[in-house]
């Protein structure tokens, strides 16, 4: 750092150059402020960690000192070198070419002025699980306006599919539907079930969104939300599997999701309904419907605008398709389940209304519940899902005490880490279940004893006994693992969020920033951000609503000036611009024949500057000879 | 006050731009009234050693057209810089290495391999290459160099000012030529013609529709251009946005698209890449197999987009991938 200094000192137009541990601290703030004022300087570089991180800092030390704060330039020599060369010589170097070419750029910056926007005060929120929810109706007890856009029939998401939640044993549907039916009764919530968002524009504080409503077949301004269609379908049983139900029971063409359903109006599949596909269907749901008249075959996908100034994407996860781990017979064996579809088998409005019956329909005598499928693998995810742990041995007390079988939970370190956590494991153990500590590695139902006959048998290597053992049971419960949704890439396309490797959306800095984005004015909350438990996902929620709230009641935003501009001196008229701006800000003045930009719809995507063959179109923060002299600094 | 001296001199070029000074038709009468030529070998008969006679910046104004190929060129390009007050490149292959620029794209060595031993014209039974000395038995002889690279007037010598134009036009010849007589020249370094692209000149410019997207581009032969209206909107390659005005759209008028004679504008570091981003910026599809088929109508990019500043450009030509390492 030191010779870095000094080099930095040898460059043209440097007039004083320092090294200094904590430029970012107050001391060294002071420091530059003083330089500043000192030497009458008129350009700053600091040459330190990311600009992500503290560009914002130096910008307001600089103007403290009476300059400009766009007069100032930033090096990221953390990122870009000492995190990344390995050769400290080498870094050195590329540092000392970096500053360079920061230093021959800073000449031409320019002073510049941050445009100040209004805030809308309306939230989109993307998502109606736990995490949205809370988030809404946060936000909604705060007097804001929320767009609750869910792309389900009803909100609620996985926790209104799970029967109880660890450690406390709470119902998930008795402390969960209330939350849901304040949603739809909160006058500031504006409830979009059955609908996904299409395209974002715009930018914190007045964000463009479109939202693609799709047909339900059934108006929710009629519907009473009665039921009768259902009964009156001329299926008299379901032969549709049932999407909250995991499969485990079957709809009709007509369904409500679940009995607690928000909004408790039902939709029509066309792919099941005789109507759609014959139009020969005596049409027995529209005769019950009557004079209501809320059914409609005619309805399209609508698309919906709408203005906001914040979102949260709450999109959650997906379970992990046990499918992909072949050797635990998951499809193939009727009686291995996955634990989602135990939770629908416990709960005792679930399928079988809480028996436990296989689908063999035998109750089981022993049950194998085997975590970390899909979690803490080299061939799947290498990641911790971090609930698993918990949910299996709730689901463990509740298949015990619903059918009093002996329980193996197969684990490979028992993770409890929350409030009352481990005490929950402890009263697990009390209540005898067998704890393992292996991964198994197949199920299979050959038999090798006549204690195995008709069993499902666990090979697996018990790691504290130091053997492996074969262990037979009639049923097996397969703990899978959480992974993002599978279009999480392009919701993160659509609001340009980034990911990390495993696919979780990435906040601005894991541990200060949790649910900011990179996307100023885009927040996250939940599970979309990497897998947590409820009580996470309704602090990040709070949290998010939070964020959104300092943003909106702040009422105005500002942003950097990146637009592009127009030297109307050297403009031919050519037009080939105005094509180009996806924002209209550019128009023909043919009085003068040459093209003005409108500076207020300006966005700063550079797809002008690109297109200009004059040169004429230029951007602040990226002006052609600011960049030609950073790429020389680098280069010669 | 004694006229002006002011001499004439090509060096690689096609003759076209001594025409271009005779082309000024009844014009070159006052040119002629109002200076003194004291070399111009084309025309009058001056041999290079009058040059040498004459004191160094003896010459008021020195027009050189023509790039540098060989070093012949460039040796007369250093003296005449040498006896010359102002030295002006006089249009396209003296500013930017013109058409004999596009010579960069190949080598030395091909362009010996095919003029000396494969052109079908060609019978060298022994095959001889002009070598810059030779011996026979009378002594030693000598041949200018021919160089790897063609360069441009201004990478062997301090240019004055530009007068672009493949030829530069009598219009922006004679306001040169007052300028000068009248000492009212601009900063050093410009290059004395329009400041905006062609389009702010050109008369079919206000006829381009609201916006101007292009599906396919067509060739010269292929279509009967409306005259009244932008040639480029009409699908034909006119490079007149991104080429300096001052041509008075003259090619245009004809019927013929601009093909960036006068080129680049101050701001623009490099002619082809922007020609080539504007006019990919303005093809009206995302279709990888469509932008295809739209941009195998232009037969040679290289050469229609850097016909005239090949040797100026950022990479100067083709680069040779040394293959004997």
């Amino acid at each position: 750092m030191i010779r870095l200094a000094e080099t930095a000192g040898k460059l043209p137009g440097v007039v004083v150059s320092r090294e200094y541990k904590y430029a970012c601290s107050d001391p060294g703030q002071d420091m530059i402020v003083q330089d500043v004022r000192k030497y009458g300087l008129n350009r700053v570089v600091v040459a330190s960690c990311s600009p992500h991180l503290h560009e914002l800092t130096f910008r307001k030390t600089v103007a403290t000192a009476g300059q400009n704060p766009y007069l100032f330039h930033m090096v990221n020599i953390r990122e870009h070198v000492s995190w990344v060369t390995e050769d400290p010589e080498a870094a050195t170097a590329k540092a000392e070419a970096l500053v360079k070419a920061a230093v021959l750029r800073a000449a031409f910056l320019r002073e510049l002025e941050p445009r100040r926007f209004p805030v809308n005060p309306n939230v989109l929120v993307v998502g109606g699980g736990i995490a949205g929810i809370h988030t809404a109706l946060t936000l909604a007890n705060a007097n804001k306006q929320v767009y609750l856009v869910e792309r389900e029939p009803t909100i609620g998401g996985h926790m209104a599919q799970f029967d109880k939640t660890f450690p406390t044993l709470d119902c998930a549907a008795c402390i969960l539907t209330p939350k849901m039916t304040a949603v739809k009764q909160h006058p500031n919530i504006h409830l979009m079930t059955y609908c996904e968002v299409g395209e974002v524009s715009g930018f914190v504080g007045s964000f463009k969104v479109k939202v693609k409503k799709y047909p339900r077949y059934i108006d929710e301004d009629k519907c009473t939300g009665c039921g009768e269609c259902i009964e009156a379908c001329i299926f008299k049983e379901g032969k549709t599997p049932s999407e909250f139900d995991v499969g485990l029971s079957k709809r009709k063409p007509v369904y409500l999701s679940f009995p607690q359903a928000v909004p408790p109006i039902p939709v029509i599949d066309p792919e099941a309904c005789i109507e759609f596909k014959s139009h020969k269907c005596p049409k027995s749901c529209v005769e019950a419907c009557g004079d209501r008249a809320a059914i409609d075959f005619t309805q399209t996908t609508r698309e919906v605008e709408l203005e906001v100034g914040a979102v949260v994407v709450a999109t959650g996860f997906k379970p992990f398709d046990a499918r992909r781990l072949p050797q635990y017979g998951y499809g193939k064996h009727p009686n291995v389940y996955t634990s989602l579809e135990v939770e629908r088998l416990v709960n005792a409005s679930g399928p079988t209304l809480g028996q436990v019956v296989m689908r063999d329909g035998r109750k089981p005598e022993s049950i194998g519940v085997l975590h970390c499928i899909g979690s803490r693998d080299e061939n799947t995810n290498r990641y911790c899902s971090r609930v698993c742990c918990m949910y299996s041995l709730k689901l463990a007390h509740l298949l015990k005490e619903k059918t009093g079988a002996h329980i193996y939970n197969f684990y490979i370190d028992m993770r409890t880490p929350g409030k009352g956590f481990e005490e929950f494991y402890k009263r697990l153990l009390e209540e005898g279940i067998s704890c393992i500590r292996g991964k198994v590695a197949e199920v299979s139902t050959w038999p090798q004893s006549p204690a195995e006959e008709g069993k499902l048998v666990l090979r697996v290597e018990d790691t504290l006994l130091g053997a492996v053992r074969r262990i037979p049971v009639d049923m097996v419960v397969l703990s899978v693992g959480l992974e993002p949704q599978a279009d999480s890439g392009q919701t993160g396309r659509l609001f340009n969020l980034g990911c990390s490797s495993d696919g979780w959306f990435l906040e601005r800095h894991p541990k200060l920033a949790p649910v900011d984005t990179f996307t100023d004015g885009v927040f996250l909350a939940g599970c979309c951000q990497g897998p947590k438990d409820i009580p996470d996902t309704v602090a990040q929620g709070g949290v998010a609503a939070a964020q959104s709230l300092a943003l909106i009641d702040k009422g105005c935003v500002e942003i950097e000036p990146v637009t592009a501009f127009i030297d109307q001196e050297i403009c031919s008229g050519c037009q080939i611009c105005i094509a180009m701006c996806p924002y209209t800000a550019i128009q023909f003045d043919s009085e003068k024949s040459v093209a003005a930009l409108n500076e207020a719809l300006c966005k700063g995507c550079g797809t002008c500057v690109a297109a200009c063959p004059s040169g004429a179109a230029q951007q602040n923060l990226f002006l052609d000879e600011q960049l030609f002299a950073e790429v020389q600094g680098v280069l010669v | 006050m004694a006229k002006p001296k002011v001499a004439f001199y090509w060096c690689s070029s096609c003759g076209g731009c001594e025409e271009a000074v005779v082309d000024l038709a009844e014009g070159i009468l006052q040119v002629v009234e109002a200076v003194d030529i004291v070399f111009w070998p084309v025309a009058l008969d001056f041999k290079r050693r009058d040059v040498e006679a004459m004191p160094d910046g003896a010459i008021d104004v020195c027009f050189i057209n023509g790039a540098i190929r060989m070093s012949e060129q460039e040796a007369m390009a250093n003296l005449l810089r040498r006896k010359s007050k102002l030295v002006i490149a006089y249009g396209s292959c003296a500013w930017m290495g013109g058409i004999p620029g596009l010579a960069n794209l190949t080598s030395k060595k091909a362009i010996f391999d095919y003029v000396y031993h494969q052109a079908p014209t060609i019978s060298n039974g022994s095959a001889v290459e002009p070598l810059p000395r030779t011996d026979v038995p009378e002594g030693e002889l000598e041949l200018p160099e021919f160089y790897e690279k063609v360069k441009t007037l201004d990478q062997s010598i301090e240019v004055d000012y530009y007068l672009p134009g493949c030829p530069p036009t009598p219009k922006i010849t004679l306001e040169a030529v007052e300028a000068i007589l009248k000492g009212a020249l601009p900063e050093k370094g410009s290059v004395l013609a329009g400041d905006r692209a062609l389009c702010h000149e050109c008369k079919a410019n206000a006829s381009k529709p609201e916006k101007l997207l292009i599906k396919e581009f067509k060739r010269i032969q292929e279509v009967i251009p409306d005259l009244s209206k932008c040639l480029l909107a009409q699908g034909l390659l006119c490079l007149g946005p991104v080429t300096r005005g001052g041509c008075e759209a003259r090619c245009l008028k004809a019927g013929m698209p601009c093909t960036g004679c006068f080129g680049p504008l101050e701001k623009v570091h490099d002619y082809g890449a922007k020609a080539l981003s504007a006019l990919a910026s303005i093809v009206d599809s995302r279709d990888e197999a469509e932008l295809a088929r739209i941009f195998d109508a232009i037969p040679d990019p290289a050469g229609t987009f850097y016909r005239y500043s090949l040797p100026a450009s950022l990479l100067g030509g083709r680069r040779q991938v040394t293959s004997d390492k």
